[in-house]
Order: structure tokens, then sequence, then C-alpha cells
């Protein structure tokens, strides 16, 4: 067993763990974050995704140790006062989901394109997303969500409110 | 799945690393980024006693300028090669194939060396390191370096010339400023293992190729480098009839793959093509 320092969604946790537990089996078993969901197992599917130092990973794919020292953020840690992300509020408003299982990796992993590519196209969305597999959608109102949430976090960084950012990512929802 | 349990040690030099693969021998193995040693443990094809982490070594990682080379730090990964000027400005051809490597999450943490080592085919940065000439540093027991040549690099499949109880520290890389590059990528679904792929950088003077390096993927047991079409490409026009002429015989003397993605033919095929375009698109025609 080796001991490990983490920071998970804002807390410390401090635990030990067997070093050939899996990051994802550690937020789910060790620390009952269950939001971040095992898919394909094979680290094709992106459906464990969380930010390891702000970046996305996939956590089926990164050893529990290999965090130690270092923070994560999964997709309970996205909403802040109750409120939910940008990007949550986008999937929920254009109904990006059906079986709802590829959701939080696909959120996260959105969040990360939007950090370095505030203002992506369609292409740039889907390549950004291409390591995020969804069997049900299509992807045809993911993509649309995630520009519905570009252009709020855009208007709310500008913090101009109601601005034509907003006005055109509420057409493109429409 | 879950790997077998394995011991894990996490050293902060090369000379720690060094050491342990010495005490631990071929129980030992070596994890860099993980993208595809995690995957392999999880299937149980390898069960070692001993995981060596270089993740928290800070002098594998970076890049650096020196003089007419640049240096990249076994360590580094995907994401910050790809970030990296010094690599953009110097060996686009790297940039370009890294670009194409899996996907942005396994781009975070996969690294430049960890995928050299592994050495599988169907990478790909074999294919651009081998045309670019780098020369491999490769520390071994007592700490001691040898620098190995791409071309002496890359040994069969998953085999490289990085022995047991040895580490590829850096990846020195000769400068190729100015010169035009492109990565051709054949695969059939987003963020999959090439089917082919062929790596051309290009010098041009005034729409004459000057000389050309082409590097292929998957086209035999180790990337390969087409000596006889850069040889070929050199006085030609950057247009599409000389290109297509030079690079006819691109395939000649490879020994690819048959599998479920296409069978060797196919694949000898589809070097012609691949070439072709990656050479006028590194060219700028």
């Amino acid at each position: 067993m080796t001991r490990i320092h983490v920071t998970v969604d804002g807390v410390a946790y401090s635990d030990e763990v067997e070093p050939r537990t899996l990051l994802v089996h550690y937020l789910r078993q060790s620390l009952g974050k269950t939001g971040t969901v095992v898919g394909c197992d094979t680290s094709n599917c992106g459906a464990c995704t969380v930010h390891l130092d702000g970046v996305s990973v996939k956590s089926c794919n990164v050893l529990a140790v290999q965090a130690d020292g270092h923070e994560v953020t999964t997709i309970e840690g996205l909403a802040e006062d109750g409120q939910l992300h940008p990007v949550q509020q986008a999937f929920h408003e254009c109904h990006a989901l059906q079986c709802g299982y590829c959701t939080p990796g696909m959120i996260m992993q959105a969040c990360d394109v939007l950090k370095d590519n505030p203002d992506p196209t369609e292409a740039e969305i889907r390549e950004g997303l291409e390591g995020n597999l969804c069997r049900c959608t299509g992807y045809h109102n993911i993509v649309k969500a995630v520009q519905q949430a570009a252009g709020q976090m855009r208007s709310a960084s500008s913090g101009s409110g109601e601005t034509a950012d907003a006005t055109e990512a509420a057409e493109v929802s429409a | 799945m879950i790997p077998a349990s394995f011991d894990y040690v996490a050293p902060t030099t090369v000379d720690e690393a060094l050491a342990a693969l010495a005490e631990h021998g071929d129980d030992a193995k070596v994890l860099a980024g993980g993208q595809s040693l995690l995957p392999i443990l999880r299937m149980r094809l390898n069960a070692p006693g001993v995981v060596v982490d270089l993740g928290r070594i800070p002098d594998l990682q970076g890049v650096c300028d020196d003089g007419d080379h640049i240096v990249i730090g076994a360590m580094t990964t995907y994401a910050a090669v790809l970030a990296d000027d010094l690599v953009s400005t110097h060996a686009s051809l790297l940039s370009k194939a890294v670009a194409t490597v899996a996907d942005p999450q396994i781009r975070h943490r996969g690294t430049l060396g960890g995928a050299l080592v592994h050495a599988d085919p169907a990478g790909d940065v074999g294919a651009p390191v081998l045309a670019l000439g780098a020369e491999l540093v490769v520390a071994g027991p007592g700490g001691q370096t040898r620098t190995v040549t791409a071309d002496d690099f890359f040994e069969d499949l998953f085999t490289t010339a990085v022995g047991e109880g040895e580490l590829l520290t850096q990846i020195r890389i000769p400068k190729h400023t100015g010169w035009g590059a492109h990565y051709e990528k054949f695969v059939r679904v987003s963020h999959q293992w090439s089917i082919v792929a062929v790596a051309a950088t290009v010098r041009s003077e005034g729409g004459t190729i000057a000389e050309a390096r082409v590097g292929l993927t998957n086209m035999g047991s180790t990337p390969l480098r087409a000596v006889s079409v850069e040889n070929a490409l050199v006085g030609q026009p950057a247009t599409d009839e000389a290109i297509r002429a030079a690079v006819a015989s691109v395939a000649d003397g490879t020994n690819p793959p048959s599998d479920l993605n296409g069978d060797s033919d196919y694949r000898r095929h589809l070097a012609t093509v691949l070439t072709r375009r990656a050479v006028l698109a590194a060219a700028g025609a």
C-alpha cells in the first residue's frame, strides 16, 4: 500500500491505496464519487474523463498513485453554490444526452476544450471531443450545447450580461 | 479491468531511476505517460513486479535549444510538444505528427519518449523522428549515456536499442528551420492507430525541392525511412506530376502487415498515395 495525498473537488484526502488502483476506481470506490463512470475500460470512450491539475485525462488510464500531490476535479466538482456549470446547464437545455452515460466525461472534456479555446468552431468542438464516444445522440445536440455554453461563458466573462453572443447562443439552441 | 499487483517506485532523479532498474532487473517496467502501458497492465498482457514511474523526474521534461539541435526531454508530453514554439519552428514535422496522436486527453498524459521506446509500428512519432534524423540519448547503469541515431534506434516490433537497465532521456533533433512539413495519416475512425501514415518534410528553393525527408508509419515492424524516394525528390519541381513519379517506388522493399484494416498490398498502395499527398503538402504545392 502507498499513501497518497490528493485534492478532489476542492477537498484534501489522504489515503492508503494499492499501487495498481486506477484513479477512476479510487474516485468511485474510496471517495464515493460515482459521478465519474467507467465506460469502455480500454481508454477509448472518455466517459471517465476528469481534470488532473486542470487538464483533461482519462481516469481509467491514470494510477491513483500518479495523482499523489495533485488536484483532481470531477463532474461532481463543477457546480458552484448549487448553480450548474454553464456547460452542465447547456447540456440540460440542449438535450445533449439520451442515456447519459457519456455525459460526465463529455462535459469535462467540453470544459477543457473551452478553457483553451473560448470561441471554438463546430469543427474544433468535434475535434476536441474526438476522445469521447456517445452511442446515442449522434453528437448533434452535444455540439450545440458546447456552442451555447461557449456563448454564455464569453458573455459572462465580458460582464455585459445579455449580449449578442448570448442571443446567438439562444438561437443555436432553438 | 484491474492490473495485477505490483510495487511502485517514483524516483525523482534519473540516477535513482537507473538504480531502481538495476535492482529489479527484468521484473521492473518503466512507466512514462502510461497511455500504452496502463491498458497493457489492465489487460494483463504484462504483469511486472515493480513499476518505476518517471513522472516525478523534472530533468526529463521540457524542450530546449542547443545550437543546431532542439532537445526534447523524454517525458515531455505530446501536449507540451504541440504547444512548444521551438518544436513548431525547427521540427514542424514532429508537431504535425503529434497533433494526430490519439485524442486530447491522451495527448495530455502520453509522452514522446514513452511512445518511442514502446515502439508500436502503428504509432505516429517514430516516422517523423526517423525522417528528421534525430539522435536518442540513452542513460545506462551508473549514469553513463550513449547516443543512438534514429536509424539504429528501432530494432523490431516493440523493440528498440534501449536495453535492460537503460532509459531514454532525450530526443535531439537537428533543426529543420524553414522546411515545409506534413503528416498524412490514414485511419477509418477518429483517434485510431495509423493504418498507414507518411511523414514528409521538404526544403524548397524557388519551387524546386532541394532536400526531402520521408518516414513511413506501419509499413513494417519498425518505422521506415524512404531514402530512395528522398533522393529521387531532390531537384524535382513541386508539381503533382513530378512528385507522383518520384514517390512511385516508395513501397519497394517494405513488408507491411496484413490485418482487418487492410492487407499488405493495400498498404503498399496506400503508401504511394499518402507519400504523394504528404510531399505535395510539405512542398506547399
